[in-house]
């Protein structure tokens, strides 16, 4: 990108001369600046929500109408399998912890890069082929028993596709606690000499409860997956029943990893959130510690909650009750987040710009997710909604309603960042406005239709859900062209947008005290910390007090 | 901060389009290695407890009619190993005294005794009276001591790869002897697991 900075660099001599830019070629590398490998994986991720999300509006489209006219039920069966896969796999997990983590925790440590810059390419660089050789299988006889490929069922259906399902898990599992590595090695050991762990960017903390979650629970997932294939391929019986072996087994193994899954999907952008709001209210954080030990918090008892996706598995009552009170309990760190962001907005100066306007969106979103979370937590309720269109509503309110806001919540905020340049605000805002609405109304009826008791992974329904399910499926296109003036404006305005200054927002974090684009080592000279990470309003004049060494 | 720029032209930095880092910063690679082997501690850790869930839910363990496990040989390779453990360390006092030699004699020891081990355990597989799809104990046998098998196998490469480099002049010395340290670390580390796995399959 070769947007135009007036760094004053000695020019005498070609060789003295600072390079603060990269080109485009820089990205099809192996390059291990955190900064291009943040890039990459947010651009190889959209490609995949692209296309996750293209496979999306084809299961809409299929399930307009009660009868399975566009597509045959098991070609249905590995749509979703594909969706749910993608989507979490190669676009949420790599867009939140690859893309932003990669790109903003040296900044905000004040570090020059990762900790170990070439293992950071060696992740990136498994996804691409990974997410490639996945969608072959969709040629090669696909995957059909759903993200979640439970045996027996993942035994018997698309075996080719599903050995390759395994494959692609294995190694993007790799990628992600190697992700997971580098970024605890360097919250932990990378940062400035003079920011304590209390004083980090929340997003530090966020990304530190990430990264344990990552290197703890993703080998887990390995471990069901190895017995899995070797059912699959070897014949053994781990969880077969048919050969004495305990499905259930393997259910506990993935849920391990599974649910902490959806932490290491939010988490982060708990993180970008609590960024985002101090900066465009103009207010300090509500609550540091609280915010910054909740996410520890949830990263732990993320751990041990695994077992509520498993309450019709035959898991035994007392254990029931345990996961009951467990997950339940993890409202209240949740909670203390949301109040935090809340009490943060409250007499603030609100500035309705695009990022502000997809936080909030972010909040209440989230919220109905969580809520809808305590529900599903309690074992009656689950009960009854167990795989219904309830769960969708559910958890598409966390991972759209969290995830993909929290996504556009940093893009728009970090935008003049990466490139330098202002995204329009009123395209953004347009954006905005098709997103909200096209995801509200694309999930809220789903609640209803579980209610009602619509299951969920079937191409056929009962004629009575076909109302609601019209809605929805209109719902869903308005949700996929909203994406359309996203990419249009973010591509026009990487390259002609107004130039934005190092600093526009007047943050006050470390990333906001370098250039925009930030320069290939990232500071000209390591930055000392002279202010906490939220110290807004008081003197605005203030907010350049960072001193050079 | 703008003004402080133009005085600091002296920095290097090295224009190729990988962007490689011209400051050094500690050295945190024996650092992300224990990280790495809390990670692979977890994936054994799923399958032992996996392993302790299907027993648990058996009715009988192993399943009536598995040929009982000899004890002599695995016992032996379990000595092995460990032992093994304090020769590789002796390795890692040798190249902090700077002792080039002593490394390469205690680390070819060390991947002598683990090749011996991986040996035993290839002679063990071929006199077992049950194969992979017996039952879910047979199963659940070669999976864990394969799996950890292909770490020794793994370790034992880290070990002669260090040995190789050795012979460079220089390579290794007082002060730069990563590749020593983490190749005995995770010798160690291959070690626990072997200790946690005999009792599992074998003394419980």
């Amino acid at each position: 990108m070769t947007a135009e900075l007036t760094i004053p660099t000695q020019t005498s001599s070609k060789d003295d001369v600072v390079v603060h830019h990269r080109t485009w070629k820089d990205y099809f590398t192996f390059s291990s600046d955190h900064k291009v490998i943040g890039i990459q994986y947010f651009v190889t991720g959209f490609i995949f929500y692209i296309i996750g999300g293209l496979l999306a509006e084809a299961i809409r489209t299929e399930l307009a109408t009660p009868d399975a006219d566009l597509v045959d039920p098991s070609t249905y069966n590995s749509m979703f399998t594909m969706h749910g896969t993608i989507m979490i796999f190669l676009w949420i997990v790599p867009a939140g912890t690859g893309a932003f983590a990669n790109y903003l925790l040296p900044l905000m440590i004040g570090a020059r890069d990762m900790a170990f810059p070439k293992l950071n390419a060696v992740a990136f660089w498994i996804i691409p082929p990974t997410g490639l050789m996945l969608m072959a299988s969709f040629f090669l006889g696909p995957a059909q028993s759903g993200w979640t490929s439970y045996p027996p069922l993942s035994l018997l259906t698309g075996k080719v596709g599903e050995g390759i399902w395994i494959m692609s898990l294995l190694l993007l599992g790799t990628s992600s606690i190697l992700g997971g590595i580098n970024f605890f090695t360097t919250i932990l050991k990378m940062r400035i000499p003079s920011m304590s762990m209390m004083q980090m960017p929340l997003f530090c903390w966020a990304m530190l409860a990430t990264s344990l979650l990552m290197i703890i629970s993703t080998p887990v997932l390995a471990g069901a997956l190895i017995l899995l294939s070797f059912d699959l391929i070897a014949g053994t019986a781990f969880f077969n029943p048919a050969g004495g072996g305990e499905p259930v087994v393997y259910q506990h193994m993935f849920w391990f990893y599974s649910h902490p899954a959806v932490y290491i999907m939010v988490l982060p952008f708990f993180g970008v959130i609590s960024e985002v709001i101090p900066v465009h209210c103009r207010k300090p954080i509500f609550g540091y510690g609280a915010i910054a030990y909740s996410s520890m918090v949830i990263s732990f008892l993320g751990l041990i909650v695994w077992a509520h996706h498993m309450f019709t598995s035959g898991t035994p009552p007392w254990l029931r009750m345990f996961f009951m009170i467990t997950t339940m309990v993890i409202a209240v760190p949740t909670g203390i987040k949301i109040f935090g962001w809340l009490a943060t907005m409250w007499g603030g100066k609100i500035t309705l710009n695009s990022p502000m306007l997809f936080a909030m969106g972010f909040i209440s979103t989230f919220v109905i997710g969580g809520i809808t979370g305590v529900m599903l937590a309690a074992v009656p309720f689950d009960i009854h909604v167990h795989d219904t269109y309830f769960v969708v509503a559910h958890l598409h309110y966390v991972l759209f309603g969290g995830s993909v806001f929290g996504i556009y919540t940093g893009i728009y905020h970090w935008f003049p960042k990466v490139t330098g340049r202002h995204i329009n605000d009123t395209w953004g805002k347009i954006h905005f406005a098709l997103t909200y609405i096209g995801f509200n109304v694309t999930f809220l009826p789903m609640h209803v239709l579980g209610l009602q008791g619509m299951p969920r992974r079937i191409a056929m329904y009962a004629p009575e859900f076909q109302g609601l399910n019209q809605i929805i499926t209109y719902a869903s296109y308005v949700l996929a062209i909203s994406t359309v003036p996203f990419l249009v404006n973010a591509i026009y305005c990487a390259y002609k947008g107004e130039p934005a200054g190092n600093n526009p927002w007047n943050a006050l974090t470390l990333d906001w005290q370098t250039t925009s684009p930030p320069e290939i080592e990232n500071f000209e000279v390591l930055p000392v910390l002279t202010t906490g990470p939220y110290d807004y309003g008081e003197e605005e004049e203030e907010e350049k007090e960072l001193t050079a060494v | 901060m703008q003004g402080s720029i133009s005085d600091k032209t002296q920095i290097n930095i090295e224009t190729d389009t990988h962007g490689s880092h011209h400051e050094a910063h500690p050295d945190f690679r024996i650092f992300g290695l224990i990280v790495f082997l809390v990670a692979e501690g977890m994936i054994f850790l799923g399958l032992f407890i996996a392993y302790l869930a299907f027993r648990s839910m058996a009715p009988e363990w192993p399943p009536a009619g598995t040929p009982k496990l000899e004890l002599m040989l695995p016992g032996i390779n379990t000595v092995i190993l460990l032992s093994s453990s304090l020769v590789i360390h002796q390795a890692d006092t040798a190249i902090k005294k700077n002792d080039v030699k002593g490394l390469q004699l205690w680390f070819g020891l060390t991947a002598l005794m683990g090749i011996i081990f991986l040996g035993g355990q290839l002679y063990e597989y071929s006199h077992l009276e049950f194969g992979l799809r017996t039952n879910l104990f047979a199963s659940t046998f070669y999976v864990l001591t394969g799996f950890h098998g292909l770490h020794v196998t793994v370790g034992v490469l880290l070990i002669l790869s260090v040995l190789w480099r050795s012979m460079k002049p220089e390579h290794y010395g007082t002060q730069n002897h990563f590749g020593v340290e983490a190749a005995e670390i995770y010798w160690h580390f291959v070690d626990v697991i072997w200790v946690l796995l005999f009792i599992l399959l074998y003394l419980l």
